[in-house]
């Protein structure tokens, strides 16, 4: 009787981990920056129909990079999650923090479970009143009070590499209290630089996709950034 | 994917009933006609010019005493639409609930709003979810309108509680007083293309005889400043109409009335 191989949990990790994180390279990052009344999220997207950034509940926005069908089925069941706890208990009462708890232990689980670990990387944005911003991303969940959060961003050494320049534009320019004009235009800057992401001339209102979390607005805060308005935005 | 959910449909009533059953109201399985509850009402739709308006007093009766003076029975339902209910009030508040967050998931998790006609589909559903509760007294009768942006006009769909649904072309009224504000309108509205300003006092004069001619429905309060739920659905959202304003509109009829006897 042969025995079976055997191979290391950490080498199966590790392999799993390396499995995942070629999946998410291919994908191009998105971008949140906070402006003076909310949080843009933008990404290249050269599809009119597929969508990477969505609506979740009142104040949360979801972004996801990697494979489509997976985190898809992430966002429909955030969607689910928040409007049922919406509905059972009070609108006020669905947060992003709750939410993204929820997303990282199904990360988690998956990763250590199947065979196959999910290859995305998924963002979870909510706006308070005083601009904190909580975020999410492969498994792993932070709160930050400030800023810039990437996608394929520092967990992994192969995307930080990937995206030192994006990160540096981001750095390099953002300050607080900007208006979403610069915001917008801060976060195209760094989408081209992104490294495989395309150049700054290319990337307009056509393949680039917007959307806002705007403490002006009541209730559903979230509000994609059509053509026309992007096109203004950008432009000049 | 979440634990618990194994549901995949984009309905939020159907995600309930198969991975919540806990959380949907069960109100079937008692006779409520012979409990005391809170009903009756008066509200209206009219479509204008710009859009439609739709308006309800603000009165809920239990038996023959008042449950409550300042209830609301007409309700913002998404960007353009609006929803009225009269009936049994807390299925029908419940109901309005159900309805706008099924509105809701479907946008979020299909990518697009519904068109008016589905919107008009699911508010069916609904009400044919409440026939084993309606068969036992608790009755709801909702009226649905709106800014069709595909049609480019404000439309009215009445239901009757086996969810059939009906579309009315110019107004229509429904609850204890709906008869009597249904008669009114038909004298008052003379020609389609109604101004802000006429809607607004033909819905108001509408609520005044019937709030005369059934005891269920409330009147307008100007000593508490209790004014009638009126809302205005155009291309460019749905407004509420100012309680001065109305109060200006009640004056005007009232002096006018005055003046005649």
């Amino acid at each position: 009787m042969s025995a079976p191989f055997y191979v290391s949990p950490e080498q199966w990790y590790q392999d799993k981990a390396e499995y995942a994180r070629k999946g998410i390279a291919r994908g191009k990052p998105i971008v949140a920056l906070e402006y003076d009344t909310g949080i843009v999220i933008m990404a290249e997207n050269r599809s009119a129909t597929l969508r990477k950034i969505a609506e979740i509940y009142d104040r949360i926005a979801f972004g996801g990079v990697g494979k489509l069908d997976e985190y898809e089925n992430l966002r429909k069941a955030g969607v689910r999650y928040a409007d049922m706890r919406g509905y059972s208990f009070s609108r006020e009462d669905v947060a992003g923090k709750s939410l993204a708890n929820e997303y990282s232990t199904v990360l988690g689980s998956v990763f250590t479970r199947e065979m196959k670990s999910l290859e995305v990387e998924i963002l979870v944005v909510e706006i308070h009143d005083r601009g904190t911003v909580s975020c999410a991303y492969a498994g792993r969940r932070m709160s930050t009070r400030t800023l810039t959060l990437t996608i394929n961003g520092e967990r992994h050494e192969v995307q930080a590499e990937t995206h030192t320049s994006l990160l540096d534009v981001i750095r390099g320019g953002w300050s607080a209290g900007m208006p979403l004009r610069d915001a917008a235009r801060l976060g195209r800057r760094a989408l081209a630089g992104s490294g495989n992401g395309a150049a700054i001339d290319d990337l307009d209102e056509r393949n680039l996709e917007i959307a806002i979390l705007d403490r002006m607005r009541r209730g559903r805060t979230f509000k994609r950034i059509g053509a026309e308005e992007s096109r203004s935005l950008l432009s000049g | 994917m979440f634990k618990g959910q194994t549901y995949a449909g984009d309905s939020f009533y159907e995600f309930l009933s198969k991975d919540h059953p806990d959380l949907l109201p069960k109100w079937a399985g008692t006779n409520w006609t012979e409990i005391s509850f809170m009903h009756g009402t008066t509200v209206l739709a009219i479509v204008c010019k710009d859009g439609v308006l739709m308006a309800g007093d603000r009165l809920a009766t239990e038996g023959h005493a008042v449950g409550t003076r300042d209830l609301e029975k007409v309700f913002r339902i998404d960007e353009a639409c609006m929803m009225a209910i009269a009936g049994a009030a807390g299925p029908a508040v419940e109901m309005v609930r159900m309805f706008q967050l099924e509105l809701e998931h479907f946008e979020k998790l299909d990518g697009q709003p519904l068109t008016f006609e589905g919107k008009a589909n699911r508010l069916s559903f609904l009400l044919r979810q409440n026939l084993p509760a309606a068969m036992q007294g608790l009755v709801v009768m909702p009226i649905f309108a709106g800014y069709d942006h595909d049609k480019g006009r404000g439309r009215i769909y009445k239901f009757d509680i086996t969810g059939g649904r009906f579309r009315e072309a110019d107004y229509y009224a429904t609850g204890s007083g709906g008869k009597d504000a249904r008669g009114s309108l038909k004298k008052v509205l003379r020609h389609e293309d109604l101004s802000r300003a006429e809607v607004i006092e033909a819905a108001v004069e509408a609520l005044l005889d019937a709030a005369d001619e059934d005891r269920a429905t409330g009147g307008i309060d100007v000593v508490r400043g209790i004014f009638p739920t009126t809302k205005i659905a155009t291309r460019s959202g749905v407004e509420d109409v100012a309680d001065d304003e109305l109060r200006r509109v009640y004056e005007g009829i009232i002096a006018r009335r005055r003046g005649r006897e």
